[in-house]
């Protein structure tokens, strides 16, 4: 029934695995303390226990790294829950009820938090109630809200229209009902399509905002801050700078890919077209069945 | 119009449906679709009444009323007596009328058991389930380990088996097929017909049978209902419209009947 799985899929699942395991490995292992300044070690060169070499500080940055990993994941997964709890709700109520007052509403206060870049509201709360990771987050989280609403209405107006929605209706379930036994399960592929693709932007923008200094504050490791730490050296020593890009350039593309090939593994509109075009050649059309059955006839 | 005898299950009169196309300028409301334009009918107890017409003809819409998942513009529907129309607890109607769709690879959701289907229509009315669906599945002709199966594992043919076993678990008094064979492999649309006129005997249903093919519903049905533009032109015993149309319209659509000779 499904798709195969990938290429981008496979690439875009093992990159994204990496960061998981750094993450999740940071908690109980780091090669040295990420946040421990040194002097001594100042911008030691790569090797010795020391993988990729230490910054202005003396910090190990593969140590930094690997917390770092922890911190992306966790905005990430905070952005992308805030934004798919409110936005796939509102997104479904609207393409329930596609010409109801309720549906505009929903849609055009959608719009208008679409209008409103993501950066400079998180610059604009963090000006208000103080940077840190969590006004990042749900600025983030925010500013994604219309992206799910408008995946989750456009897929579900998709299924209402289907009979099997009719079937239900008949058989007398209730609006909540069809919502969640019909609905939910039938457009979930597509959320967490999007999900995926939103995450790789919910790093991208943590990323920003910590360059910034808007987002997470130090000495919380972040590859944002690790990023704009190294900006001074960039000429001298362009590596600080460079593990950080790779890092945050990789799992943006290990997200993105991931969605990409989730969408081809799993979008039930490629799926059925495809399931068309392989049962319309089964059966032939109606046409040339009954000239079939005409000849043999004869 | 020949009034058969018993009571009548369905009773429609003066039915309009009017759709309104979505506007496509700011100064003039959008278009304006007359989908029915005074449709009476009247269904007994234990009919068989077929409902014909081409693409277009209004039946479909005619169907989603009488079945109170759409709301007429004007007119009245009763079921069993009682008032649909405008009415907000349809629960009676859900339990005595039940629905076959046209096409099972759109009717049935694709994430659902064939166990979880097959019951959906008792779990949202609150009915005990019990060993009913393993009795359903063979009353269609499927084996009971098709329970744990997802729709897409059928055949066509199947796939409408297990439509007709939802439709037939609450135990209702009237069932409405819709285009019910017209998707379906010629090969298998005798065996589904079969199978339905079986389970009507069986069961003592009253049938309400919607179709673009007048050979199908003469097959199946006892009088049929000739439909045309959101009017029904001609109705009658199905024997006599087909020995005898009175209706250009019904004449055109005899002719559209395929027959051996004509392809010869």
């Amino acid at each position: 029934m499904r798709g195969r799985m990938n290429a981008g899929l496979i690439v875009g699942g093992t990159l994204v695995a990496l960061v998981v395991i750094a993450a999740l490995v940071s908690f109980v292992w780091t090669p040295h303390d990420p946040t421990l300044v040194d002097a001594a070690r100042k911008l030691r060169e790569p090797g010795g226990g020391y993988l990729l070499g230490a910054d202005k500080f003396g910090r190990d940055t593969f140590s930094q790294l690997m917390v770092g990993a922890r911190t992306t994941l966790y905005v990430g997964i905070v952005a992308v829950g805030i934004a798919a709890l409110i936005g796939a709700p509102l997104g479904m109520i609207a393409g329930m009820t596609p010409h109801g007052w309720l549906s505009e509403l929903v849609m055009r206060v959608n719009d208008l938090v679409f209008a409103f870049p993501a950066l400079l509201l998180a610059v604009m709360l963090g000006a208000v109630y103080g940077a840190g990771t969590l006004t990042a987050m749900i600025a983030i989280g925010v500013a994604t809200v219309p992206a799910f609403a408008r995946v989750a209405r456009a897929a579900t107006m998709q299924v209402m229209v289907t009979d099997y929605i009719l079937a239900a209706r008949a058989a007398g379930r209730g609006r909540m009902a069809i919502a969640g036994r019909h609905v939910l399960p039938n457009i979930a592929s597509m959320l967490i399509v999007q999900a995926s693709v939103s995450f790789a932007i919910a790093i991208l923008a943590e990323a920003a905002l910590s360059f910034l200094g808007f987002g997470t504050r130090p000495p919380t490791p972040s590859w944002g801050r690790m990023l704009q730490e190294s900006q001074e050296l960039l000429f001298s020593t362009p590596r600080l700078a460079l593990w950080p890009g790779l890092a945050i350039a990789l799992a943006v593309l290990g997200f993105n890919l991931l969605g990409d090939g989730l969408r081809d593994y799993l979008d039930p509109k490629l799926r059925r077209i495809r399931e068309r075009t392989r049962r319309s050649e089964r059966s032939g059309g109606p046409t040339k069945e009954g000239l079939r059955g005409v000849s043999e006839e004869r | 119009m020949a009034m058969p005898a018993g009571t009548p299950v369905i009773e429609a009169r003066d039915l309009t449906r009017v759709y309104r196309r979505p506007r496509t300028s700011l100064t003039r409301p959008g278009e304006a679709v007359h989908a029915l334009k005074g449709v009476s009918l009247s269904v007994a107890r234990g009919e068989r009444y077929g409902i014909v017409g081409e693409s277009g003809s209004g039946k479909s819409t005619l169907l989603r009323l009488l079945c109170g998942l759409d709301r007429p513009t004007s007119g009245s529907i009763r079921f069993a007596g009682q008032e649909i129309v405008g009415r907000r607890d349809l629960r009676f109607l859900r339990n005595d009328l039940q629905i076959v769709f046209q096409d099972p690879m759109s009717s049935l959701d694709p994430r659902m058991r064939v166990r979880d289907i097959v019951a959906e229509p008792l779990v949202a009315q609150r009915l005990p389930v019990g060993t009913r669906v393993a009795e359903l599945l063979d009353e269609v002709g499927l084996p009971a380990a098709a329970a744990e199966r997802y729709p897409h594992q059928f055949s066509g043919g199947q796939r409408q088996r297990i439509a007709i076993a939802r439709a037939l678990a609450p135990a209702p008094k009237v069932l409405v097929a819709d285009e019910a064979v017209s998707a379906l492999d010629v090969s298998v649309r005798g065996q589904i017909l079969n199978l339905l006129a079986d389970l009507i005997d069986a069961h003592g249903l009253t049938l309400v049978f919607v179709s673009h093919d007048l050979s199908v519903v003469r097959h199946v049905c006892e009088s049929v209902a000739v439909m045309s533009e959101g009017e029904i032109v001609e109705s009658g015993a199905v024997d006599e419209v087909w020995a005898e149309p009175k209706h250009p319209y019904t004449r055109t659509l005899l002719r559209a009947v395929p027959t051996l000779e004509g392809l010869l």
